[in-house]
This record gives C-alpha cells, sequence and structure tokens, in this order.
C-alpha cells in the first residue's frame, strides 16, 4: 500500500512539474520577438552608446576639429592602425607650431581597443555606432578623419 | 460547404456518363489516390512550416520570414532542392533493402492517412473495423525504419533503428489502449459512426474522466510513436548524428521527412477524430441557434481546426521538454502509462455498463 502511495504521488508529482514546464514555455511563446531583422531596421534600431564601430573626429560648422596633432594616439595604437601626418607652421609672434595635415586611420588593422579616445588630451578623436564596413578592396578601409581644409579649433570660440 | 456529398456525386455521376461501372469504380479509386497524394503532400509543407514557425515562436525567434510573405514559400523552395539533391550510393550496404525502406515508411504514412474523415462524406477508406485499420497500419511503418537501419551498415542507423522499434513496439500497446476506451464508449470501430455519434457532444466532454485521461495517455504515446517530442531517441542528433536514416539523402531522406511530419499530423487527426468528433461541429443539445451557427462553419475547417489544434499540442510539449534515456522511456511506459490506461479501461466499461 505504501508503495503503491508513493507510485501516485510520483505520478503527480511528475505531472506538476510538466504542467509548469509548458507553462514556462507558453509564456515564452507569446513574448515578443527578439529577433532584429537587419536591412528592414537600418537606421530604426539603437545600439548601445559604448559600442565601437568606427573611430571618427568630430568637426563643428566652421570645418574646425580639436586635434593639435600631438601624436599620444600614434604612439598609444597597439598596432600602428593611427597615422598622423603633419607640416608645420609659423604663426604672427613667430613660433613654430605643428598643424594636423591628414589623420590616417585603418579600419582594417584596428583592434578596437580605445587607446586612442582615451589618452586624447583634448578629446577630438571619438567612437561611433556605425557598423557597415564591407568593402570590395582593402584600400578602402583606411580612412582620413580630418575633412579637407579643417583647421584647429581656436581656444576663444569653443 | 458543409457536406461534399455533391461533389462527390457529381463526379460519379460524371465518370458514369463516359464509362461501365469496372472502369468508373477504377477511375475513382484512381483520382482519391491522386487527390491523398496531393493531400499529403501540401499538408506535409504546411506542417513542416508551421512547425518552423512555432518553434521559432517558442524560441522567441520569427523563423522563415525572406521567402515570400512571412516566408510562405519556404517549405516549396525547400522541396525543390530536396528533389534536386544527389542519391548517394553507399558501397558495402544492402542495396535492394535500403531502397526499399522509404518506401514502406511512405506507404505506411499514406494508408492511414487514407483512412482519416477530412470533412463530411470526404472519407476514402471507411469500414467497419476501422480503428483497427487504423492501429495495425500505422505501426507498418517501424518495419522500414528497421530495414533502414540494418540496410545502412552503420552503427547510428542500427542503433536508432533498434531504439525505434523497441519505442514504438511499447507505445503502441498504450496507443491501442487508450484508443479501445473510446471504442468501448461509442460501441463501434466503424470511424464515421464514431463521428456521427459525437453529434450530440464530442467524446472528451461525453466520457467523464476517463476519456480525458484516455486522451492524454493518446497524445504521450502518439508523440512516442511517431518518434517526436521528448521521445526522439531513434533520431537523437547529439548521440546519433541522424538515427536511422543518417546514410538517406535527396528524396529518400525526404521520405523519412514527409513520413514523419504526416505521421504527427496523422496521430492529431487521430486524437481530434475520436475524442473531439473530427469533423463533426461542437453541437449543445438543446441550444438550437448555438449548434445553427456552429454548422455554418465548413466541416473540413473543423477537422483541420482541431488537428492543428493537437499538432500544436505536440510542438509545445516537443519543446518544453528535455530527451528521455531509452531506460527511462520503456520505465515510462511499462510501469506508468500502461497500467493508467488499463485501469481507465476498466473505469470506462464501468461508466457504460452503470
Amino acid at each position: 500500500m505504501n508503495e503503491f502511495i508513493k507510485y501516485t504521488v510520483n505520478i503527480a508529482k511528475g505531472l506538476h512539474m510538466l504542467c509548469s514546464g509548458m507553462y514556462i514555455t507558453m509564456l515564452n511563446m507569446i513574448r515578443p520577438k527578439i529577433t532584429e531583422q537587419y536591412p528592414e531596421n537600418r537606421g530604426k534600431k539603437t545600439y548601445f552608446e559604448n559600442f565601437r564601430g568606427e573611430l571618427v573626429m568630430p568637426h563643428n560648422e566652421n570645418n574646425e576639429h580639436k586635434c593639435t596633432a600631438c601624436g599620444i594616439c600614434m604612439m598609444n595604437c597597439p598596432n600602428g592602425t593611427i597615422q598622423i601626418v603633419t607640416s608645420v607652421l609659423t604663426d604672427e609672434t613667430g613660433k613654430n607650431k605643428k598643424a594636423l595635415d591628414r589623420y590616417v586611420y585603418d579600419l582594417g588593422s584596428c583592434i578596437f581597443c580605445a587607446l586612442c579616445t582615451s589618452s586624447c588630451p583634448q578629446g577630438a578623436i571619438q567612437w561611433t555606432n556605425a557598423f557597415e564596413h564591407a568593402v570590395y578592396t582593402k584600400d578602402k578601409l583606411k580612412k582620413q578623419l580630418n575633412r579637407e581644409g579643417s583647421t584647429l579649433m581656436t581656444k576663444n570660440r569653443q | 460547404m458543409y457536406s461534399f456529398k455533391d461533389i462527390t456525386d457529381g463526379i460519379d455521376s460524371i465518370l458514369h456518363l463516359f464509362l461501365n461501372d469496372t472502369f468508373a469504380t477504377l477511375a475513382e479509386l484512381i483520382l482519391a489516390g491522386l487527390a491523398l497524394i496531393g493531400a499529403y503532400a501540401v499538408l506535409a509543407l504546411t506542417l513542416i512550416y508551421a512547425e518552423r514557425k512555432i518553434c521559432a515562436a517558442f524560441q522567441c525567434r520569427i523563423g522563415p520570414s525572406r521567402t515570400g510573405k512571412w516566408g510562405v514559400f519556404q517549405t516549396v523552395a525547400d522541396m525543390i532542392k530536396i528533389l534536386f539533391k544527389e542519391l548517394i550510393r553507399l558501397d558495402h550496404n544492402d542495396r535492394f533493402l535500403f531502397r526499399v525502406a522509404p518506401f514502406i515508411v511512405i506507404i505506411a504514412s499514406m494508408c492511414t492517412f487514407a483512412a482519416l474523415p477530412f470533412a463530411k462524406n470526404l472519407h476514402a477508406i471507411d469500414f467497419n473495423m476501422g480503428v483497427f485499420y487504423l492501429i495495425a497500419v500505422s505501426s507498418l511503418g517501424v518495419i522500414g525504419i528497421l530495414l533502414a537501419g540494418w540496410s545502412s551498415n552503420s552503427k547510428y542507423t542500427m542503433i536508432g533503428a533498434m531504439r525505434s522499434g523497441a519505442q514504438l513496439i511499447s507505445y503502441e500497446i498504450s496507443a491501442g489502449l487508450s484508443l479501445l476506451a473510446v471504442v468501448i464508449l461509442s460501441g463501434t470501430m466503424k470511424i464515421s459512426e464514431i463521428v456521427e455519434q459525437q453529434s450530440e457532444m464530442w467524446f472528451i466532454f461525453r466520457g467523464h474522466v476517463p476519456a480525458i485521461i484516455a486522451f492524454f495517455t493518446y497524445i504521450i504515446a502518439g508523440h512516442a510513436e511517431t518518434n517526436r517530442g521528448p521521445f526522439d531517441l531513434p533520431e537523437a542528433e547529439s548521440e546519433l548524428t541522424a538515427g536511422y536514416h543518417t546514410e538517406y539523402s535527396g528524396i529518400q531522406f525526404g521520405f523519412y521527412y514527409l513520413a514523419e511530419y504526416l505521421n504527427m499530423f496523422i496521430v492529431a487527426a487521430i486524437a481530434a477524430v475520436m475524442f473531439f468528433g473530427g469533423w463533426m461541429p461542437l453541437h449543445v443539445s438543446g441550444w438550437d441557434g448555438f449548434n445553427y451557427i456552429m454548422d455554418c462553419i465548413p466541416s473540413f475547417i473543423w477537422f483541420f481546426g482541431k488537428t492543428f489544434a493537437c499538432v500544436f499540442i505536440a510542438l509545445w510539449v516537443r519543446w518544453s521538454f528535455p530527451r528521455l534515456r531509452i531506460d527511462q522511456l520503456l520505465n515510462f511506459e511499462w510501469k506508468i502509462l500502461m497500467p493508467i490506461c488499463l485501469i481507465n479501461i476498466i473505469l470506462m466499461s464501468l461508466i457504460v455498463v452503470f
């Protein structure tokens, strides 16, 4: 008799567990779906703020950037992704000053470690969420971050 | 369109205009066969699509969504692909049995499929021991599975086939016994009569507790018979790659795939016929207005609605529970399910007698 009670209790317990399992799967069934339909949701989806997609150098409306061409980012970069080409300018006081000529960033060799942005004393470069990097040739991954004819932002304008 | 009698009688009279009796019957047989094969293929595609969509929903995905609106043509594309695939020839196997095995599986499934009442007066095979026939032919498929496992000459297929054999032979008993409970309640084995008797109320409501128990035991045993749900040991992909159809490719594999899905449909359809009245609309005696509204819904919609509800239960169970071990599987059958079925039959007999 004792055995029989155990047997029936066992079946009842099993049934209860099966029902609770099916309840959980049903909850999952009616939950909103998390699949992202990529080409359709292009531009509609917001990504995490700290997702590192691509390095950019923000410019203001006067085509000015904050990069002083100090080269710290280039030195910090672990695999030579950043190349800074400078030219020397002489200002009105007669002092020689380095100015940014071209800021070349090779997306193909970047490991997205963010040592450049964290070490930049001016906050001149930052990350965006852009992730559609596919191109047909490797050269297209080499990008110039400063725009044509851009100059250094002066202090009083800031 | 509540009844298909006009259409079938119309075809019959047209054939009799041109042919004599023998040839008219022959032509009708061929037409019915073709219609069944067509329905078989279309249903298989629908079921595979439904399975993929519902599985996706259970896993918080969307499922096929690229081929056509909501991916409805995905299974059609898959079918075309599988038709063009190469049939790989194996060395060191029993070539004749290897070729024959998929046909046995699909013929067994077709034979069962033909005996289902799809709608009012749309019932190909109907004779006085229909339930017995259903149980008998639906278990023929295991021969094909065993042959496939044997003739492939591979350890995976052999183990898969042996598991399938053990599983099917065990669970066939429970399935038969739970259908027997309904047969006791209805007093007949003829499927059309079983459906006709449920015009007042479906058996699951009329049969008190034993009918409900019989429904659940049948659903469990049916899942095990079709090698699905938590009972998919014969093709346990993590252990046996693909089980008994590991060595098959192309349309030969497609046959197993089709038969698997259609067996799921057949089990659901038998459950719908025996417990939910098949194509019979929901009638409550006394509520004439309600009964009239229910009669307005076509009978094939009732049948397919009920069947797909049962298919949904199968998928729900499949995505809820982990796969059983072979000893747990057999313990479950012989120590729990079969005693319950036997007690249920006694209960049902008591209810019918008193």
